[in-house]
């Protein structure tokens, strides 16, 4: 059942990621590489005050990383805070296996 | 309602049981038979009703997985919310288990999908982006591997 403990640390990641704008931001940046709020805020078709604020969950989650050049800011994902999303889908990837094993005992020992 | 299981990248686990859907019906939906392969729990097959999974407390998790039946239908389909960690800052999951009748028995599908708070959201069908999003994750994991 330790695979129970492990969302807790996930959970940050999740949270930032389940809203459906704030992962079109985190898609874009994957996939577009670093870019300017000013273009995040064009993509994302939402007003900037409200991207600035989807960037700083995302960064609360270490999913992005800013840097500042002049007026500009300047975002990046940073794809390997999904480790714990992808321990999270193979911790309980072993734990419903392990569940259907049990299952099928049972199912063994039913009339 | 659209259907998190048309979702192929959540957590899908499926096996052929040699045992009739009956069989395996009554083993994810009688309370005593569901103890003894899941966890101890005071679920009844009736939707909307809440109930609990309870295993022993261990560190960051105290044993209780909240959850709430969604869809019942008998021999078919079987569906709950999953939830650990609290209402406020925990996280929430669907977990839907299908039945289908196949050669010498039953094929049984369990898909475990949806993260956080818009998950109920998504299960009704409303901005189900989580196949585009994991789609997108599989090749930046690959790209890094």
């Amino acid at each position: 059942m330790i695979l129970l403990v492990k969302p807790v640390n996930a959970n940050p990641v999740f949270r930032a990621l389940a809203d459906p704008t704030r992962r079109a931001i985190f898609e874009e940046l994957t996939r577009q590489g670093e870019q300017t709020v000013h273009s995040l805020t064009r993509y994302a078709g939402v007003s900037q005050p409200a991207v600035s604020k989807h960037l700083t969950v995302l960064k609360r989650a270490k999913l992005v990383r800013h840097r500042r050049e002049g007026r500009e800011t300047h975002y990046r994902a940073l794809p390997a805070a999904l480790a714990p999303m992808v321990d999270w889908l193979q911790l309980y990837g072993a734990f419903w296996r392990d569940r259907f094993d049990r299952l099928e005992a049972l199912l063994e020992r039913m009339e | 309602m659209s259907n998190p299981a048309e979702c192929p990248s959540s957590l899908v686990i499926e096996r052929v049981f040699p045992h009739p859907p009956e069989k395996l019906w009554r083993a994810l939906t009688e309370s005593s038979l569901l103890a003894q392969w899941m966890m101890n729990n005071d679920f009844e097959p009736v939707a909307g009703r809440k109930f609990q999974f309870r295993a022993d407390p261990m560190p960051n998790w105290n044993g209780i997985v909240d959850c709430e039946v969604l869809v019942v239908e008998p021999l078919q389909r079987l569906s709950y919310h999953w939830g650990t960690g609290g209402a406020e800052s925990g996280l929430q999951w669907v977990v839907l288990w299908t039945l289908t009748p196949a050669e010498g028995g039953t094929h049984v599908r369990m898909e475990q999908s949806g993260f956080g708070p818009d998950q109920r959201a998504a299960y009704q069908g409303a901005n189900y982006g989580w196949q585009k999003f994991f789609g997108g994750l599989e090749r930046v994991l690959g790209e890094q591997a």
